[in-house]
């Protein structure tokens, strides 16, 4: 595995001192120094722990840090990321009904059974778990609270991973079962979302009053994201407590946006703004699937190649391209995008030693 | 990298003679570093000078350019480290590689896929760049025999690799017409490297690992008269790579060390990987981190297409948003009878929503709304694809006239306007299409006029 013909060793002498370089002729030739091009940046992201275990009033098996950089992702000449990325995986509260075939063959049937599902994804050795509410329920009636409620027991009952809650992205439903959830899962340093402009005073209220965690989403502009982390802010939740969600798009569809966004956050945060210096969270997976070179493998043009294969790159390529500019949690959807994104997460990492 | 007016003024005689029209030699030097001014109005300006602020005003990282007429690449000329402050300007080559070990006929396939292979993306035509031929064997006459076949399969650039001159001089007499890139010079073997480059007019790769010794190589190379220089600093693993490449574009930027590290890189991700899984994220971080020309050890249609639209996502201009008119776009022949939806005017969404009309064959009324190139949510959190917008736009389109109905599909993704826009325009049923694209096919199939 580590073959790597050339190691980066992450230093360059300066001013070689001993004796004199010669080429090929004998001639002496000048060593020139090669000055590390560091920046002197004043702001750090700050560190988000999400999970709580049983010594933290949860009954999670472990707690995930994220955040924490004071570079931009793994410039490790300037200075050392303190935390990798973390991979989430969505599952939903229901066998979703528009997802790719090529998703919901993998999964099989613990699509029926969220607790199974829960496992399934735990045996992936991932770090976290999303679990997504869906609108209606499997009959097609609108979700209720105390199906929102059960599901979160379910889940939190199957595994240990710590846990990140989707609503339907619908703000009133989004408001009675995320409450609903936050109640169920007291304690559990839970991340509630999705919590927007609209939203976010009933979520945050429901985060402080059961000890959890935001993911707050604004549409890929640093403006608007710092402006829900104040909003966020102002209401008494610790920033610690919150994480930012910029919006992403899926490769081929504005993933640039997002991409830009989310490295001028960035930048905004190691450049000393307070309200910038959350990690970011972002939903590659769910972007990328809903497209349709994931989505489709029929009537499809030949220069698209093999369906699964292309899909899979479509989700693991956009999730690489936000890694790049400072992803702190990418929300994945496919097995094998887990696999693959995880040994990149992991050769980034690697110092090379 | 530009200087400033008292950087200048340090270059300039500084006898204040008045000559240039300025009073001072220092007014005069701030004209120049505003460029309101010429140098050569100066009387007394010395060579040196004069060179110094030649090459201050050269872009940072040198335009390198392989192939010829419309197959030619050209990469470099960058001036940014983030796209977001103006924009990456040249796109990086992605080539595929084959060596003269492979069997002769598999490479002639190879080759002739590379370069055949066309897949269109928002209405543009994307392609591969060019062929990477090494010499695995040693073998001048191997060599150049795989060159030939390559020549006489494509007509995009080549990339030729390997140590020995002489092979490498046997494989460029097979190259007609078209300048490759040698790759590459290394410390044993760049005195004859730099000839072959100067001989053949065509740009060099160096070759050395870690910045010091590649800066130190890159000076000698330069100093024998070869100008057209791509960077290899040897780093191949995802880490090093991308901290290298960082610090050789920040280094080009800031001009350091006196602008030996102002060209663009050339990078191999198959090497450091062991599947194409691997290699095709590496190929993506090179795409969004600063490599000049991608070298890929495997091509297949299912990450080509994927590596080609991050290519062309990440070196759009964030400064022009990519659009289509606004207006009527009719699609497949569309009658008064026939169906009609709105959306914006950002491409992605335009050519995602004609294709899937188009693709169903039924005839169809597409509006195109001025969303100023934001897509629809985006459009609508941003207030330019909202009910006043959408009802302006029918109001103002024209389009009453060509339907004979009143029925006006919106995307899903904005279902909370139906009502508002019932009211802005009175007399219109409005009717909620799906969120994504892809679903449009199966909602068309319900339409009833």
């Amino acid at each position: 595995m580590r073959h790597h013909p050339l190691q980066y060793c992450g230093c360059v002498a300066i001013g070689d001192t001993e004796g004199d370089k010669t080429n090929l002729e004998g001639v002496a030739v000048m060593p020139v120094a090669v000055e590390t091009p560091k920046k002197e940046w004043t702001g750090q992201v700050r560190e988000v722990v999400l999970g709580a275990t049983e010594a933290e009033g949860g009954t999670r098996s472990k707690t995930v840090t994220v955040g924490g950089e004071s570079t931009l992702p793994f410039l490790d000449f300037e200075a050392p990321m303190p935390n990798p990325p973390r991979i989430a995986v969505e599952i939903q509260d229901r066998k979703p009904s528009d997802w790719s075939s090529v998703l919901l063959t993998v999964w099989g049937q613990v699509l029926d059974d969220p607790a199974a599902w829960a496992k399934a994804v735990e045996e992936l050795d991932v770090d976290l778990l999303v679990l997504k509410i869906n609108l209606t329920d499997a009959d097609g009636n609108e979700t209720t609270a105390e199906q929102a409620r059960a599901s979160v027991r379910k889940v939190l009952d199957a595994t240990g991973l710590p846990l990140i809650v989707f609503g339907p992205g619908q703000t009133e439903l989004d408001i009675d079962l995320l409450v609903a959830v936050a109640e169920e899962a007291a304690g559990e340093r839970v991340v509630l979302g999705v919590c927007d402009d609209k939203n976010y005073k009933t979520i945050v209220a429901a985060a402080l009053a059961h000890g959890h965690l935001v993911n707050g989403r604004t549409a890929m502009d640093v403006n608007l994201a710092k402006q829900l982390n104040i909003l966020i802010s102002d209401m008494g939740l610790p920033l610690d407590r919150v994480i930012m969600d910029p919006t992403t798009a899926a490769l081929g569809y504005g993933v640039e946006y997002g991409y830009s966004a989310m490295e001028r956050l960035r930048l905004a945060a190691l450049q000393g703004d307070g309200m910038t210096q959350q990690p970011m969270l972002v939903t590659p997976g769910e972007e990328a699937w809903r497209m349709k070179e994931a989505k489709v493998g029929e009537d499809v043009p030949q220069a698209w190649g093999d369906w699964e294969e292309r899909a899979i790159t479509w989700e693991t390529l956009t999730a690489t391209t936000l890694i790049h500019s400072g992803a702190d949690i990418v929300v994945l959807r496919h097995p094998e995008s887990v696999r693959r994104v995880e040994d990149l997460i992991s050769r980034l990492w690697n110092k090379g030693d | 990298m530009a200087l400033t007016g008292l950087e200048i003024y340090k270059l300039l005689p500084k006898t204040n003679c008045k000559d240039c029209g300025f009073p001072t030699c220092l007014a005069f030097a701030m004209k120049l570093a505003a460029k309101q001014a010429e140098l050569a109005a100066c009387p007394d300006v010395s060579e040196d000078a004069k060179a110094a602020l030649e090459s201050a005003a050269a872009p940072p990282v040198r335009l390198i350019t392989i192939g010829a007429d419309e197959y030619k690449i050209e990469v470099g000329n960058e001036t940014e480290l983030y796209r977001h402050n103006k924009a990456f300007f040249h796109m990086p080559g992605l080539l595929v590689r084959v060596r003269d070990i492979q069997p002769l006929a598999e490479v002639e396939e190879l080759v002739s896929q590379v370069d055949s292979y066309a897949v269109d993306y928002v209405g543009m035509v994307l392609n591969l760049d060019g062929i990477a031929v090494e010499s695995a064997s040693g073998d001048g006459a191997k060599f150049a025999e795989y060159v030939k076949v390559a020549c006489a399969n494509t007509k995009r650039p080549l990339l030729l690799m390997a140590d020995d001159p002489e092979v490498m001089k046997a494989g460029l007499a097979e190259v007609e017409g078209s300048t490759p890139l040698i790759y590459a010079a290394r410390a044993d073997n760049w005195q004859a490297m730099a000839e072959l480059a100067k001989e053949h007019s065509a740009p060099l790769a160096v070759y050395a690992e870690g910045l010091e010794p590649l800066v130190e190589l890159v000076k000698e190379v330069k100093e024998s008269g070869v100008e057209d220089i791509v960077l290899d600093p040897g780093t191949r693993d995802f880490h090093g790579s991308l901290n290298v490449l960082t610090e050789i574009r920040r280094l080009a930027l800031e001009a350091k060390p006196d602008r030996l590290l102002g060209y663009p890189v050339v990078a191999f991700p198959g090497e450091s990987t062991e599947s194409l899984a691997e290699e095709s994220m590496l190929a993506g971080q090179h795409i969004a981190k600063y490599a000049g020309f991608i070298v890929m050890d495997h091509f297949d249609p299912a990450v080509a297409y994927p590596l080609l639209a991050l290519r062309q996502n990440i070196y759009t201009d964030p400064r022009q948003p990519v659009q289509v008119t606004p207006g009527i776009y009719e699609i497949n022949e569309p009658g008064p009878n026939d169906q009609l939806m709105i959306t914006t005017n950002f491409s992605i969404t335009y050519f995602s929503v004609a294709n899937e009309v188009e693709g169903t064959g039924m005839p169809a009324w597409l509006l195109i709304a001025d969303s100023e190139g934001l897509s629809v949510l985006t459009g609508w959190a941003a207030g330019k694809f909202d009910a006043d917008k959408i009802a302006t736009t029918v109001k103002t389109s024209g389009i009453a006239e060509k339907v004979s109905h009143r029925k006006l599909t919106i995307p899903g993704a904005v279902s909370v306007l139906s009502g508002e826009l019932e009211d802005e325009l009175g007399g219109w049923e409005i009717l909620v299409g799906p969120r994504e694209a892809v679903d449009i096919p199966a909602f068309m199939k319900l339409w009833k006029e």
